[in-house]
């Protein structure tokens, strides 16, 4: 047992992260961010908190619930942090040390300047409506001064209103004017403007009928719109970078003098020397120096067979090492590393996939020249009917205040936060907006095999066909080592005794004294077995002088994949499957799933190839994957889906990543999509019904500020209503 | 009507503060952890009184 325990607390210390590497010193005090996983509840957090101040030069442990982040400092060494991220794991959670941005987000500083304006806009429509309801109401009891006093209380309020929470959409629109193009903002930003210049003078020369409230609430409405869609982004890039703190990756850099030092991966210089313990990944692509075993490549190359590990062999970022401790020689830093090529490529594919243009863009280029000339056809039509100028400015402007996109402004960004707090719900963490929209219009889709439709890891076939006892002595053996096969060993054999002083032959297997006998377990070349002609991944038993026992190992299929697969099939997709991996375990899986179309060993770029062929031929694609070389092709699609356990930059390169690894989810992101499809849509009809009924009256001079107040709002509310909808349905 | 003079400066006045009252809260990072702020309330520091039974807080 002895065995066990070591490596069990070993595993939970760390994850494979040594966070002295990011501890900060700071006035004799050391600070660490962790990310922690499951706290739920406040009695997570006082279980945290308070679990870590138990000890006395812990100065600071605060727990942020929304974020999973807790910022600890305490007095003294550094090297306390491995005993605070253990004490966590004891707690029962798990915490991961990550490194917190340099700079401010842009996206938060963004948010929160949203939710100022949106702040002011609201402070002055309600101060104003309070005002402009007097005069509307008491129109006949009011004196003229009282009205004339109204209107000057009101501008005073409303016009620094409007000049800081306006700022938004008047940079945005200043700044597609001067590049020549017109957005959404131009119709707002000019009727704001115009609601605010008609309403002064009416004040102070016309003494008409004002716009105030009309100009705030537009700009109210739109801001919650706005910031609706701004706080999708900043916490889907919260989220991304939770999940790639979780892989934070460190080094353990072997110094000249024989010490190891741990630092963060991307310190890395080529020609370091570092050294790769067993379960970790390989920081930066290397060359081995010392050591034998086997390393596991199938995040980086798809195939699941294990690649032996010798000196002189070169090794790439992302390869898990099985057993053995190597002795790395670093050829490239982190930047170089194939990693960095593979960014490379993601970017282009990105680049790409910008040129996507969002519905609510598109809906903006049909509203822009409509409404501006609808609004000059009012000034033409009213000069020639009645020849006064006044009346027809009066009512050309009250054509742009009434059609300002109020409800279409809400439209999209009202549907995708509803959407993506479904999916959420559902396990399934949402990138982007528009990726909703796109994954909607999804439909071929393509597959990677190994860790997607596959669990990516090796189970054991045929458990029943070993003798009695085999799989029992095996796995006694196996719960002590992390290597996968042991690991598949000992999951089929469930729970149970471990043994003790099991000895690991890196590149061999295990071996150990049970009950006086010599029992080993590995591979068959290190046993003396002939077995290199057998086509399966494979472990023999050798008990004493009996004769050996085989086991055979497969990557399995996801339990949901079959599922999966149909669904989407019904959803009236085409699937294809892409793989790294050989030929036979493609078309196996393939043949067990009914996709007819699939092809194997595909190098990253010819995965590329056919997806820019599947999209010449007209398809909208969608790819599925996690592999490092999964990336570039997840980039280069239409729309990408990703797992939780996926490569950090498959992670980054996705628009929805699903958590819990549970396949199924993607059906469930696919169904929402087009949910929210439906409901933007239908939403963009609500908005033209409103102007089909507004825009007539507004031409025609029928509208008053009144009018206009409540057919704003109205429109505004069952867009969102509508929006709302998408949150019930499903389980 | 001449009440009004009075009422419509404290109406504004009220609002003026409130809003003024979210937007320090919003710099201060109030909002930075709603969650948090929800849950938090549910603890209790307290600490068992000497003398009595200890009892356990779950």
């Amino acid at each position: 047992m002895v065995a066990l325990d070591a490596t069990q607390s070993g595993l939970a210390a760390s994850g494979g992260v040594d966070p002295q590497a990011f501890v900060r010193r700071r006035e004799g005090l050391s600070e660490l961010d962790l990310m922690v996983r499951g706290a739920t509840c406040a009695g997570c957090i006082a279980r945290i908190e308070g679990g870590l101040r138990e000890d006395d030069r812990v100065e600071q442990a605060r727990l942020n619930l929304s974020t999973g982040r807790l910022a600890l400092a305490w007095r003294g060494d550094p090297a306390l942090a491995a005993d605070y991220v253990r004490k966590l794991g004891r707690l029962g959670y798990p915490a991961t040390p990550y490194e917190p941005e340099r700079e401010a987000d842009p996206n938060r500083e963004e948010e929160k300047r949203l939710l100022r304006a949106m702040a002011v806009a609201g402070f002055a429509m309600m101060n104003v409506m309070l005002l402009s309801i007097s005069v509307w109401s008491g129109g006949l009891e009011m004196s003229e001064t009282m009205q004339a006093l109204m209107h000057r209380i009101s501008a005073l309020i409303v016009l620094p209103a409007a000049a800081f929470a306006g700022q938004p959409f008047f940079r945005s629109a200043l700044r597609a004017l001067r590049v020549g193009h017109v957005n959404m903002d131009v119709p707002i930003s000019l009727a704001v403007f115009l609601a605010c210049g008609l309403s002064v003078w009416e004040t102070f020369i016309g003494h008409g009928q004002t716009y105030y409230d009309a100009a705030v609430m537009l700009l109210f409405f739109l801001l919650i719109g706005r910031f609706l869609d701004m706080r999708l982004r900043a916490r889907a890039g919260e989220a991304a970078r939770g999940l790639a703190a979780m892989q934070a990756a460190t080094a353990n850099l072997l110094e000249a003098d024989g010490r190891i030092r741990a630092i963060p991966a991307r310190d890395v210089k080529a020609g370091d020397h570092l050294v790769l313990a067993a379960g970790d990944r390989v920081p930066v692509d290397a060359r081995i120096l010392e050591g034998e075993g086997a390393l596991d490549g199938s995040l980086v190359t798809g195939e699941t067979a294990p690649v032996t590990a010798k000196p002189g062999l070169d090794v790439w970022s992302g390869m898990l090492n099985l057993d053995g401790k190597l002795v790395l020689e670093a050829r490239a830093d982190r930047d170089n590393s194939l990693l960095a090529e593979i960014t490379r490529l993601v970017e282009a594919g990105e680049q790409a996939r910008s040129r996507y243009v969002r519905l609510a863009d598109r809906a903006a280029r049909l509203y822009v020249p409509v409404v501006h000339g609808l609004a000059a056809l009012t000034v033409v039509g009213w000069l020639l009917i009645g020849g006064e100028v006044r009346p027809a400015i009066i009512n050309a402007i009250a054509v742009l205040i009434i059609t300002c996109p109020c409800a279409l402004g809400l439209a999209v960004p009202a549907v995708q936060v509803v959407a993506s707090g479904r999916l959420y719900r559902e396990g399934v963490l949402v990138k982007s907006g528009d990726a909703l929209e796109r994954l909607a219009g999804a439909d071929t889709i393509v597959f990677d095999k190994t860790g997607t439709l596959t669990e990516g890891r090796p189970r054991l076939v045929d458990a029943d066909g070993v003798p009695d006892g085999a799989l029992e002595m095996a796995a006694r053996l196996a719960r002590t080592s992390r290597h996968p096969l042991s690991r598949a060993i000992a999951d089929a054999a469930g729970m149970g005794e471990a043994a003790a002083d099991v000895k690991e032959i890196p590149g061999g297997g295990l071996e150990a004294m049970v009950a006086g006998q010599r029992v080993r377990f590995g591979a068959a070349r290190w046993l003396g077995i002939d077995a290199a002609s057998d086509p399966h991944t494979e472990a023999w038993l050798v008990v004493g002088n009996d004769a050996p026992v085989r086991f055979c190992f497969e990557d399995r299929l996801r339990e949901d994949a079959a599922e999966v697969i149909a669904a989407l099939k019904a959803r009236g997709c085409q699937l294809h499957l892409l793989s790294g991996d050989r030929a036979g375990p493609v078309e196996a899986v393939a043949a067990t799933l009914g996709i007819t179309d699939w092809q194997a060993e595909m190098q990253p770029q010819d995965k590329i190839a056919r997806l820019e062929a599947l999209k010449e031929a007209g398809g909208t694609v969608a790819m599925v994957g996690d592999g490092i070389n999964d990336a570039p092709a997840l980039a280069a699609a239409h729309v990408s889906i990703s797992l939780a356990s996926a490569a950090e930059v498959s992670q980054a390169a996705a628009d929805f990543v699903l958590q819990g690894d549970r396949l199924a989810a993607s059906v469930v992101a696919m169904d929402v999509s087009r949910g929210a499809k439906r409901r933007v849509l239908e939403n963009f009809g609500l908005a033209a019904a409103y102007n089909a009924i507004a825009v007539p009256m507004a031409v025609a001079g029928l509208v008053t500020p009144l009018i206009a107040a409540i057919a704003m709002s109205a429109s505004s509310v069952l867009v969102t209503l509508n929006a709302l909808r998408l949150a019930r349905g499903g389980r | 009507m001449s009440v009004l003079i009075w009422l419509i400066p404290v109406a504004i006045t009220m609002g003026a503060l409130g809003l003024a009252g979210f937007l320090w809260s919003l710099r201060s990072g109030q909002f930075d952890d709603m969650d948090g702020a929800a849950h938090r309330i549910l603890m209790d520091d307290d600490e068992p009184l000497p003398g009595k039974d200890t009892k356990s807080d779950d």
